[in-house]
């Protein structure tokens, strides 16, 4: 999960991270009170999980709480490469002196941990890694020791940040690894990491993703969620354990295992080529059991995309067999009844794939085709959906 | 030969007394793995019958190996309890630890990753893996065995799904051994691993590799592939269509900005040589004429 800058500054306050979190408001008219409360000159930020607000005009410095609710005005509402803002952060304008970039994340490529420095930030750090490498620290860092005091050290060294600073950025770094760790992050990413004109150092802004995985160690995190930001399908699909991702086409997509439901959606795009550019409509992964229950919820949502045209159902009967998962969509047409009203193409493969062939051809149900191989499966929900449309 | 495992492979289930346990034991026995034990604390001493085969339960990983000399452990056991079962496999020695649990947050799985690097006795396979098959010989992960026979390709994968499918597009042909290598952002054994375990296996003549978006393994294989595989690779990306910012299933399965891309994946095998099937089908046919003209 990713969080917003005001998530990831109270993570970094509850960490002892020096940061200023300010006020975060969701309507305009009370960006004056959030001024007055953070010292009058302030800066009003939108809140979107998404890099590039600055340029977009999503960050605005106002003198005055007047001009803030101007500013908040602005915008609130805004749409920023797609997403809109619904709160805007007002935080205390900084007198910065110097701007650096620092982060720790998970690095898969060598399977350990990654801390990513530069003294100069306030700029994407993929940009100051090309224009100027030399100036980018990489620091590579063992998951079984951490970060110490004699790796803190380290870092500060490698990134050359001023002496003057040395000291707090040591003490900084170990708190910013206390987020990272504690809280199971993938990412802890501060641009700008600033000095301030009294020297001191602060976290000025705040990027975090947090581990999903590691939820049931962290009942706090669920408060990070906000639902009005998701789209009320995949809300759905969440509240019924259902693995969906929403997309813009018009064929619904049910599988088993995520590897096979990515390269349905794949294949389903290229058949689609051949019909009309039609594509798939969403992720949708059923995980083993394919029980009746599963496959209704998970048609349910499907259904529930109106620009659905057609269902592709594709299973590979590992450990699951083909007859349960044909009982499933079976007993799921009935129980959805008159909502399930468009064209479900189902390819079963696998563990008794005849006996669950034969239950389907003898449901006879007039909504399903069952077509032999995944490829003529694509095509033939492709073809329904392009002539659906 | 194969790889990883084989008919000799003495096998403990680490949570087998769970009920994913019990069901995959029960699996794994009747395809003929060598099943030796489990592992639980709490009913150390019990013996479990599963359909007419006693298995005792010892009260650690170290114990069982000693009474059994055992070499393969399997792991189903909790994501909250995944790291210290996975540890506590290292540190009894143990060859090969294969990880099924999904969900282990990924801090887990990269201490307990590290740690086996550092201890250098201990090869872990997974998290969030199905396993690895040597059709005919041994079977250890939920992968079901009847989908194919022995026979002379080599396969590795992200994903368990594609697995299978793969598995029984080439059931005609059989393979030597195929591993799951699990979708999360750290795993234990890689592609690069795997290629070199099946370039190395006199018992594999080719090899089919089944990647998806997310991270550079990929790409990493494709420059391990074009220095040190001789044996003809057929490939397979999963998540053209998958878009930006996404987790897919899997909890490794993201495109992040312009990284981890199919696309790039694709092109980083084609470049040195792999053909790379746009369909699991496609990619099986591909490995057909490769298996035919040979």
């Amino acid at each position: 999960m990713d969080l917003m800058e005001y998530q990831a500054k109270e993570l970094f306050a509850k960490h002892n991270v020096p940061v200023t979190v300010g006020t975060v408001i969701t309507k305009a008219e009370d960006a004056a009170a959030a001024a007055e409360a953070n010292g009058g000159r302030v800066v009003v930020k939108a809140q979107v999980k998404i890099g590039g607000r600055g340029k977009a005009g999503g960050v605005k410095l106002a003198a005055d709480p007047q001009e803030a609710v101007a500013k908040a005005e602005e915008i609130l509402g805004m749409d920023i490469k797609g997403h809109t803002v619904h709160r805007v952060l007002i935080a205390p304008a900084a007198d910065i002196a110097e701007e650096y970039y620092f982060s720790f994340l998970v690095d898969r490529a060598n399977r350990n941990y990654l801390c990513i420095s530069s003294i100069e930030g306030g700029v994407e750090i993929e940009v100051t890694a090309v224009e100027n490498p030399d100036a980018v620290a990489k620091i590579s860092i063992d998951p079984q020791t951490g970060v110490d005091d004699a790796k803190a050290a380290e870092i500060v060294t490698a990134t050359r940040f001023p002496a003057e600073v040395a000291d707090q950025a040591k003490d900084l770094i170990k708190k910013l690894w206390d987020v990272f760790i504690k809280e199971d992050a993938t990412l802890v990413e501060v641009n700008p990491l600033v000095k301030l004109a009294d020297g001191s150092l602060e976290a000025l802004d705040g990027k975090v993703s947090l581990d999903g995985n590691a939820e049931f160690r962290h009942e706090d995190h669920a408060a990070f969620e906000l639902t009005e930001d998701e789209d009320p399908l995949e809300l759905e699909a969440k509240e019924k354990d259902l693995n969906y991702v929403k997309l813009d086409g018009s064929v619904g997509i049910i599988g088993n295992g995520a590897g096979l439901v990515m390269s349905t959606l794949d294949v389903v795009a290229y058949a689609g080529e051949k019909h009309g550019g039609v594509k798939p409509a969403n992720f949708l992964d059923i995980g083993g059991g394919a029980s009746a229950e599963v496959m209704a919820n998970g048609l349910h949502i499907i259904l529930g995309d109106q620009q659905v045209k057609s269902v592709f159902v594709n299973v590979f009967g590992g450990i699951t067999a083909c007859d349960a998962v044909a009982n499933g969509i079976v007993g799921a047409l009935n129980t959805l009844g008159d909502e399930a009203n468009k064209p479900l193409v189902v390819r079963l493969d696998g563990n008794n794939v005849e006996e669950g062939r034969r239950i389907l051809n003898e449901a006879n149900h007039p909504l399903v085709t069952l077509v032999d191989t995944m490829d003529g499966a694509a095509d033939k929900a492709a073809e329904l959906a392009h002539a659906g449309a | 030969m194969a790889i990883f495992l084989n008919e000799n492979s003495k096998v403990i289930v680490q949570g087998m007394t769970g009920s994913e346990g019990m069901k995959h034991t029960t699996r794994m026995l009747a395809s003929g793995t060598n099943i030796v034990g489990g592992v639980n604390p709490r009913k150390a001493g019990e013996t479990v019958t599963i359909e007419g085969t006693d298995i005792p339960v010892f009260g650690s990983v170290g114990e069982a190996m000693e009474k059994t000399g055992a070499d393969v452990s399997v792991l189903f056991v909790p994501p909250a309890f995944t790291k210290a079962a996975a540890i506590e496999a290292v540190d009894a020695g143990i060859g090969l630890a294969i990880v099924i649990t999904e969900g282990v947050p990924v801090h887990d799985t990269a201490e307990f990753r590290a740690y086996a690097e550092a201890k250098g006795t201990t090869r872990i396979i997974g998290p969030n893996c199905p396993g690895i098959i040597s059709p005919g010989k041994s079977n250890a992960g939920i992968i079901p065995a009847d989908i194919t026979k022995a026979g002379r390709v080599g396969l590795v994968s992200k994903s368990g799904t594609l697995t299978y499918q793969m598995m029984y597009e080439l059931r005609d042909f059989g393979f030597s051994s195929a591993v799951g290598i699990g979708g999360d952002p750290i795993i234990g054994t890689t592609h690069i691993d795997a290629l070199q375990a099946f370039q190395d296996d006199p018992e594999t003549d080719a090899i089919v590799m089944i990647g998806e978006i997310g991270g550079d393994a990929e790409e990493r294989a494709a420059a391990y592939i074009k220095d040190n595989v001789t044996k003809p690779v057929v490939g397979y990306v999963a998540g053209f269509t998958a878009p930006e910012g996404k987790t897919m299933g899997h909890a490794g399965a993201i495109v992040s900005g312009s990284s981890g891309t199919a696309q790039a994946k694709k092109e980083a095998l084609e470049a040195v040589g792999v053909k790379v099937g746009k369909t699991p089908s496609e990619t099986a046919a591909l490995m057909r004429e490769i298996l035919q003209g040979s």
